[in-house]
């Protein structure tokens, strides 16, 4: 009896319509955010998170009033990520019923953002979402940057290294994308959730690449993710969020029923 | 017609209380986000929650002059605390190098610590966050019709050691066992969120709602 690990789809949304891209670039249509998300309150899910991946800033209300209209009906944590830039998108994101936001690009191009969001709003709200690829050659020591612009440019930025800063700079959370697995259905970087798990103090969420249960379980077991996330397996009905949890438990996983 | 008020000192989501308050209260409740101490003097029951930094939570208290609505609230009608909320109900907390807070009740919040461990031995990470069940120590109105050890969310570094045993209504196990309920009279306080923890919490908030303060 214990903590339960968490099981939290993820709904990439563009223009309000929930979408996901293979490898950040090919997408397809999977539907209604509100209809998602009650769909899987209903299922179970322990977490939602929405990542706004809308390239137009003009449109950026539509997220606003999905979250409004989400936040009424769903009585479960919400994490609202993309786009937010400054103190004012974290504030219009909670006043909006989230309960956490992601920041992923701004936090690189202003690390003290996190700091001064954590600082007026609390580390429990704020999430830091980092992309990872791995840019080490075969024979090398293994050794992931970050990206950011959703996947599209380099940082020069050393993986376990921004992790680390991030979580002494106040972050909640880190929310993990393997850029390599993102997309593929391959299962998680374990190699790199594990070594992020082990140099932060605070829960890891991974994420990218999940295809089957056993990656799910994977995440857990070998990864020491304290949550994991998916998006395309639960949205084209490949499985159920309560399918995951019984196989997770099977495998020894603590999960809430 | 009842009002239900949700203090707003500015610490926290307080959104996702209201809205989860609304979709509970019957047709003669309203539900009112309010910073104004009439408007909380004037309540039927008052929900006071919270989230951030216990020292920033004790000023706002103190700069939108809540501390004695608070108080008395507290002391005079059905009254909800939630997280911060609750915590800061005790004598002190080691948060921010040690912050006095309003003393209502004899207790100490106290750090998890960087070196928490499970029963197998595994580290914990901290914040403590996420699902975790929670244990009725005792009966309480605020529990009818929620299964012992139903999992409620949770997203706290701090934790509460209550002095006196008999506050306690609930507690909860991470790396150690904590209180993370308690009750006295009309009060009854969580550390975790009933706002967010679908349908156990939502049958919490109905119970609050529909709850007289008497035991």
């Amino acid at each position: 009896m214990g903590l339960a690990k968490r099981i939290i789809p993820c709904l990439d949304v563009d223009n309000g319509r929930v979408v996901k891209g293979v490898k950040f670039v090919e997408i397809r249509d999977a539907g209604d955010p509100v209809e998602n998300a009650r769909r899987y309150n209903l299922e179970g899910a322990d977490e939602i998170t929405f990542l706004d991946i809308t390239a137009s800033s003009d449109n950026r209300d539509t997220i606003v009033h999905m979250v409004e209209a989400v936040a009424s009906e769903v009585f479960i944590p919400l994490t609202v990520g993309g786009g937010i830039r400054e103190i004012a998108d974290v504030r219009r994101m909670l006043n909006a019923g989230a309960d956490k936001v992601g920041i992923n690009t701004a936090a690189v191009f202003n690390p003290e953002f996190v700091k001064q969001a954590a600082d007026r709003f609390g580390s429990q709200c704020i999430v830091v979402a980092v992309d990872a690829k791995k840019v080490s050659q075969s024979g090398e020591e293994n050794r992931w940057e970050i990206f950011t612009h959703g996947g599209r440019k380099g940082t020069g930025i050393d993986a376990l290294e921004w992790v680390a800063r991030m979580d002494q700079y106040g972050a909640g959370e880190i929310l993990l994308t393997s850029m390599d697995r993102d997309g593929t259905k391959q299962g998680f970087d374990n190699e790199l959730n594990r070594l992020v798990s082990e140099t932060v103090k605070i829960p890891v969420i991974a994420s990218g690449g999940v295809g089957t249960l056993e990656h799910m379980a994977d995440g857990v077991l070998i990864g020491k993710a304290d949550a994991v996330l998916a998006a395309s397996i639960f949205h084209f009905g490949e499985y159920r969020i309560s399918e995951v949890k019984r196989y997770m438990k099977s495998r020894g996983i603590e999960v809430r029923d | 017609m009842q009002t239900i008020a949700v203090i707003d000192y500015g610490m926290g989501n307080l959104r996702s209380v209201t809205k989860a308050l609304e979709h509970v209260v019957d047709k003669n409740q309203k539900v009112i986000l309010t910073s104004s101490q009439k408007e909380v003097a004037a309540a039927d029951k008052v929900v006071f929650p919270g989230q951030g930094a216990a020292r920033d939570c004790m000023l706002a208290i103190d700069e939108y002059e809540l501390r004695e609505t608070i108080l008395d609230a507290a002391r005079n009608k059905p009254f909800l605390g939630i997280c911060m909320g609750m915590q800061v109900l005790v004598h002190s907390s080691e948060e921010n190098g040690g912050t006095a807070c309003l003393g209502l009740y004899p207790g100490q919040v106290k750090y998890f610590g960087g070196q928490l461990k499970d029963a197998k031995g595994e580290r914990l990470k901290v914040p403590h966050m996420g699902w975790n069940q929670v244990t009725q120590t005792r009966p309480h109105p605020l529990w009818s019709k929620i299964d012992n050890n139903s999992r409620f969310y949770f997203v706290h570094s701090y934790y509460l050691e209550t002095e006196s045993p008999d506050l306690e209504v609930g507690h909860c196990v991470y790396g150690k066992s904590f209180t993370c309920a308690l009750a006295q009279d009309n009060v009854f306080a969580m550390q975790c969120h009933p706002e967010k923890s679908a349908d156990a919490g939502l049958q919490l908030l109905t119970n609050f709602v529909q709850w007289d303060g008497s035991l």
